[in-house]
Formats: C-alpha cells, sequence, structure tokens
C-alpha cells in the first residue's frame, strides 16, 4: 500500500485518498497553523529580567537557611520532656524546614527555565504510529539474525534448559509462603476450633474474672474470653486464640428470644454468647444496641440480630454469628457447654 | 486600549488560581459555619449536687408535672409516646435533662444532645422528685470522676467495651437506620459515668459487676486525659480517621499538586 511508504504522506497537498477507501468531507478541519509566539517580559525588559535572576538564586538561598534551620530545629525542639506535644513542635518544625528546602529548590528551578533560560520554539512534527514497512521489515530481521547467530532455537537444549530454570526460580517464593502457615499443625483444623470447652468459664476481657449468671443484668454487653486464656503469655499463643474465641454476652428478656429461630438450650435465661469475629471477613462485630437487639459489624455494615439467632439482616455477611453454646454450673458461673458447632469467622475452601 | 484592559480581567478571572482560591473561601465558610454550631451544642460540665431536701422533692414534681408528665405520666408510669419511668433514677434523669436529651422534641430514630432547657437547680429538683418517688441509680461518689485513676488502664478497657461505637479516640460514630454513638471530647465525668451505668437508649448498661466502679473511674479518666491533652498532630480533623483525613489529602494535597503542574506548564509571561 502507498502510504506505508511515507508515513507522513495525507498530511501533504499531494495526498489523494484511494478510490473506495476514504470519505469524502467537505469541511474538513483547517490546520490552524502555530499560535504567534509571545515574546517574555524578560526578553524585552533588561529590569524584569534582572528581577527574575534576583528571584531564582533568593530561592536557591532560602532552600540552604531552610536546610540549615531544619538541623537547628532540630536541636531547639527536641523530643525530651516525654510530653506528647513535643512531638508535634519537633515534626512541625523539621518537617517545615525540609519541604521548604526542596520545594525552594524545585521552584527555583522551574522559574530559572521558565523565565531566564533560552525562549526559542521548537516545532515537532507529528508522524503516523504505524513505522513503515522497510522500518518493520528490518526490526523483524534484527530477531531473525540473532536467533541465527545465537543459535537460540537450533540448539533446543540450552533453550529449555534456560527455560526450566526460570520456572525454578519462583519455587522459593512459594515455599516461603508456605512458611507463614503453622507448621506442625492443619491449619484447616486450627480455624475449625477455639479454646472452648465443656465447662469453661467464660471470663472477662481483658482480666480473667469469671462471670456470673446473675452479674448480666438486662440490657448488658459483656466482652468474654475464656478464662484459661488469661492465664496464657504472649509467647504461649495468646493472641492466636484470644482472635477466635472472642465472645459478646447479653442479657435480652428471656420471651424475646424466638423459640423457632433459637437454641434456646445454648442460651440461660435470656443470656446468649456469639462470636465477635464477622462471618464476612472477620472484623469484631461489638456495636450492640440493647433496644433492637442488633449487632453492627463497622467495616462493612452487616447487621445481625441477636433475638433471632443473630441472623443477618443486612449487609454482606452470608452466614449468621456462630453461637457459643452456654449454661450455669454450680456456684452460678456462666460456662461454655463445649467448643463453638462451627467454625469462626469468614468462609474457607475446606469450610464444610 | 480598551481591549487590553478588558483581557486583563477576563485572564484574572480566569486564572488557575480562581478555582483553588474559590474552593478554599467554600470550605473555610463551612468549617466556621460548623464549628460554630458545634460549639453552641456543647455539653456544659455540670457539678453534681445531692440535695434531696423536701422542697427540692416538691418543686421537682411541679417541674415533672409541667415538662415531662405528657409522655411519662402524671405517676412516672408512661404512655404510648414515653416509657414508665420506675427504677429509673436520678442519675439518669440528670443525664437525660442536663445533656438536653430530654424533654423530647420529637420522635426519632435517637434523642438528640440539644441546648439544656433547665438550670442546673431546676434539673437536680427533677432528678430528686424522680428519685424519691422510684429509686434507682444514684450520683456517685466525687472519688470517682476525679480523674485521678489509672489512665492506661481505663485506655485499655475503652477500647475493649466502649470504641467499637465511639470510636478509639471518643469521636463518636455511625450506628444503624439513623442512630449514632456520640462523641465524648466535651462530656462531663458525671454524664460518662451515667450512660455506663443507665444505658442511655441503645447504649449497653455497664453495670458494677462488668465494670467495677474503679474500672469506671479508669474509664472516666482516660477520657479526661484526651479532653485534656492537645492533639499532638496538630488539626486532628475530628479523629475520624482515614475518612477525614483522606478527604483532606485528595483535595488539599492532590489540589497542590494540580496547581504546580498547571504552573509548571504555563508559559512564563
Amino acid at each position: 500500500m502507498a502510504h506505508e511508504e511515507d508515513a507522513l504522506e495525507h498530511g501533504r497537498a499531494s495526498w489523494k485518498p484511494s478510490a473506495g477507501l476514504a470519505v469524502a468531507v467537505p469541511d474538513s478541519v483547517e490546520n490552524p497553523g502555530l499560535p504567534p509566539h509571545r515574546h517574555r517580559a524578560t526578553d524585552q525588559d533588561p529590569q524584569t529580567m534582572k528581577r527574575a535572576v534576583r528571584t531564582v538564586y533568593t530561592l536557591f538561598y532560602v532552600s540552604v537557611a531552610a536546610s540549615i534551620w531544619a538541623s537547628i530545629a532540630y536541636m531547639i525542639f527536641p523530643i525530651e520532656s516525654g510530653a506528647l506535644i513535643d512531638i508535634r513542635y519537633n515534626n512541625l518544625f523539621i518537617g517545615l524546614g525540609i519541604a521548604f528546602a526542596l520545594l525552594a529548590i524545585g521552584i527555583g528551578a522551574i522559574h530559572w527555565s521558565k523565565s531566564v533560560m533560552s525562549d526559542k520554539e521548537y516545532i515537532e512534527d507529528r508522524h503516523a504510529t504505524r513505522g513503515q514497512d522497510t522500518t518493520r521489515e528490518a526490526a523483524v530481521n534484527v530477531f531473525v539474525e540473532a536467533d541465527k547467530d545465537s543459535g537460540f532455537g537450533r540448539r533446543e537444549i540450552i533453550r529449555n534448559s534456560l527455560f526450566a530454570a526460570l520456572a525454578a526460580s519462583v519455587i522459593p517464593g512459594i515455599t516461603l509462603f508456605r512458611g507463614l502457615a503453622p507448621q506442625d499443625q492443619n491449619p484447616v483444623a486450627l480455624l475449625s476450633h477455639t479454646m472452648w470447652e465443656e465447662g469453661m468459664r467464660l471470663a472477662h476481657d481483658p482480666s480473667g474474672r469469671a462471670i456470673r449468671a446473675a452479674d448480666v443484668t438486662l440490657g448488658s454487653a459483656f466482652h468474654v474470653i475464656p478464662e484459661e486464656l488469661a492465664g496464657l503469655g504472649h509467647d504461649e499463643g495468646y493472641l492466636e486464640e484470644k482472635a477466635k474465641a472472642i465472645v459478646l454476652l447479653m442479657r435480652l428478656q428471656p420471651e424475646q428470644l424466638n423459640p423457632e429461630t433459637n437454641n434456646l438450650d445454648w442460651s440461660y435465661d435470656g443470656i446468649v454468647a456469639y462470636s465477635k469475629v464477622c462471618t464476612h471477613v472477620g472484623c469484631p462485630v461489638a456495636l450492640y444496641e440493647q433496644q433492637t437487639h442488633h449487632l453492627l459489624c463497622p467495616c462493612h455494615q452487616s447487621q445481625f440480630d441477636v433475638a433471632n439467632g443473630a441472623a443477618v439482616i443486612f449487609g454482606p455477611a452470608a452466614r449468621p454469628l456462630p453461637q457459643l453454646p452456654i449454661t450455669v454450673d454450680a456456684e452460678g458461673y456462666l460456662v461454655a457447654k463445649g467448643d463453638f458447632q462451627e467454625p469462626v469467622g469468614p468462609s474457607f475452601w475446606e469450610r464444610s | 486600549m480598551a481591549r487590553e484592559k478588558n483581557k486583563r480581567r477576563a485572564s484574572g478571572r480566569r486564572s488557575p488560581l480562581a478555582a483553588a482560591a474559590l474552593i478554599g473561601i467554600g470550605l473555610l465558610l463551612t468549617g466556621g459555619i460548623y464549628a460554630g454550631a458545634t460549639a453552641a451544642m456543647a455539653a456544659s460540665d455540670v457539678p453534681e449536687s445531692q440535695s434531696t431536701s423536701a422542697t427540692a422533692v416538691e418543686d421537682g414534681e411541679k417541674l415533672f408535672q409541667a415538662n415531662c408528665a405528657t409522655c411519662h405520666g402524671l405517676d412516672l408510669q408512661g404512655s404510648d409516646q414515653g416509657p414508665s419511668l420506675f427504677g429509673v433514677g436520678e442519675l439518669s434523669v440528670h443525664f437525660q435533662v442536663s445533656t438536653g436529651r430530654m424533654p423530647l422534641q420529637a420522635q426519632g430514630p435517637q434523642a438528640p444532645v440539644k441546648p439544656v432547657q433547665f438550670t442546673e437547680e431546676q434539673i437536680n429538683a427533677l432528678a430528686a422528685y424522680v428519685q424519691a418517688s422510684a429509686p434507682g441509680p444514684a450520683y456517685p461518689s466525687a472519688e470517682l470522676l476525679d480523674g485521678e485513676g489509672d489512665v492506661s488502664h481505663g485506655a485499655e478497657l475503652f477500647r475493649i467495651n466502649c470504641a467499637m461505637c465511639h470510636n478509639v479516640a471518643g469521636a463518636g460514630g455511625a450506628l444503624t437506620e439513623g442512630k449514632w454513638a456520640p462523641g465524648l471530647h466535651e462530656t462531663s465525668g458525671l454524664n460518662i459515668y451515667a450512660a455506663m451505668v443507665t444505658g442511655p437508649q441503645n447504649m449497653p448498661v455497664f453495670n458494677d459487676l462488668n465494670l467495677t466502679p474503679e474500672d469506671k473511674r479508669d474509664v472516666i479518666s482516660y477520657l479526661m486525659f484526651l479532653q485534656k491533652s492537645e492533639s499532638p498532630g496538630g488539626f486532628s480533623l475530628g479523629s475520624l480517621g482515614p475518612v477525614s483525613e483522606g478527604l483532606f489529602i485528595w483535595i488539599f494535597g492532590i489540589g497542590a499538586l494540580i496547581a504546580l503542574t498547571v504552573w509548571i506548564t504555563a508559559k512564563s509571561n
């Protein structure tokens, strides 16, 4: 095709569209040409030029001063007294110093290039995106030649061994990822079970003080951990266990618990305990409204109705919050009847 | 000559700085009006008084009949419009009236904080009347409100029990269907205590077996510490976290970048 030999061809006056290809446009857009060159004030008035030069070097000296100020501010405003307010002055004045030091260099340089450096305009013509056929052929030729010279296509064993080496280089990364999961235990089992077991007392978070049923008055919300958890150290998996075992304990009027949607054997006289881990992506659900008996998850606005077995009434959560079966022991303390009957928290692949 | 003048005026209005200046003025105005409105709503710090003299009860009864009985009934028994006040107690009455939540102006998802309708003396009389007629939670000892408790323990308890609704910096937050947890930056120690004990509206109750009196003192001390201490970062932007901070940097940070870009590419005159 003709136009591929000269990429700029259809910009020229001699260009005629080939029959059957072009649409004749009677009112085609005229080339407006270049706007007239406007001379800068600095080129016409030596006084203005002098001022611009002065501005530029002043800005650079301001930068020097600001750098020095930042160092001085570090000494004048130390973070020593222990008061939080120290951080404000320290950060503010060092930050202002460094910001002005860098900003003044940048502004000075741009101002220099815009108003002092040469004001010549250059024209660069546009060209078609597609290269000329000869250029394209030459580019393909480079690869063909390189293949021939290097023998990359011919020496298959070398080529394939290189491919194998590249593929294998990814494997260490995958191995390191495996190290993020627990090594000696089955992750599925860890996700499926929590610390709760039969007879374990419900206790205050974080003190581990056991809770009696009589403590939980109407409208109360208690933040609960297993009593044994409070005795665990941080190196003994305190946070890992707490993340799964946290529970919110609430007391409603017993008749408010709908017997069709609640397993009343799992509650005690209107006291119910639900996992605090959202079944959507695992945020702690603890925004309890005691009049509406709704629980709100602050992350994505899932709402659960405590009067109806923590059923989802709004939002992206797919399942009700798991309920912890509870009862009271001989001394009147609330105890778990066992672990949750289903895994707590968000869905995972092996969840049945 | 006239043309040149005209041109200058037009370029002034079209200056890239004009849009930025306009946005800045708009933001300042909105912020100023909002600040003025919130300052007007700030709750007053009330000194407690335990005068339960016979005259206070009598005054309280008259005030109650004139201002509260329409909804809560002449004998505190409640009506279709409002709940019974049996067992509510002086603490709850003081909380509801001294924050302006009661008398309620209109039924809605939640009673808002409004300008207070009564003097401190009148509020105490109302509270004394309700307490004398059907007792409930009473005023705490002054020691619980002194703010001298263990601030770091209070902060831990606040994070576990309160921060999910009231925000970790006590700035408040949204609940469901038009309800909200109010900010605690202006709330007095007595009202913080009253809210924990009485569980106003949708707030759960935190009785003395859940948070012991000593725990409550620590929580109050923590909130008083927050109220007293200045934000180390300067403007706290409402302590609302990523929403207000993100909005700020999107408007002013990216706005400044755009202004700089326009300046860099503009021709020097």
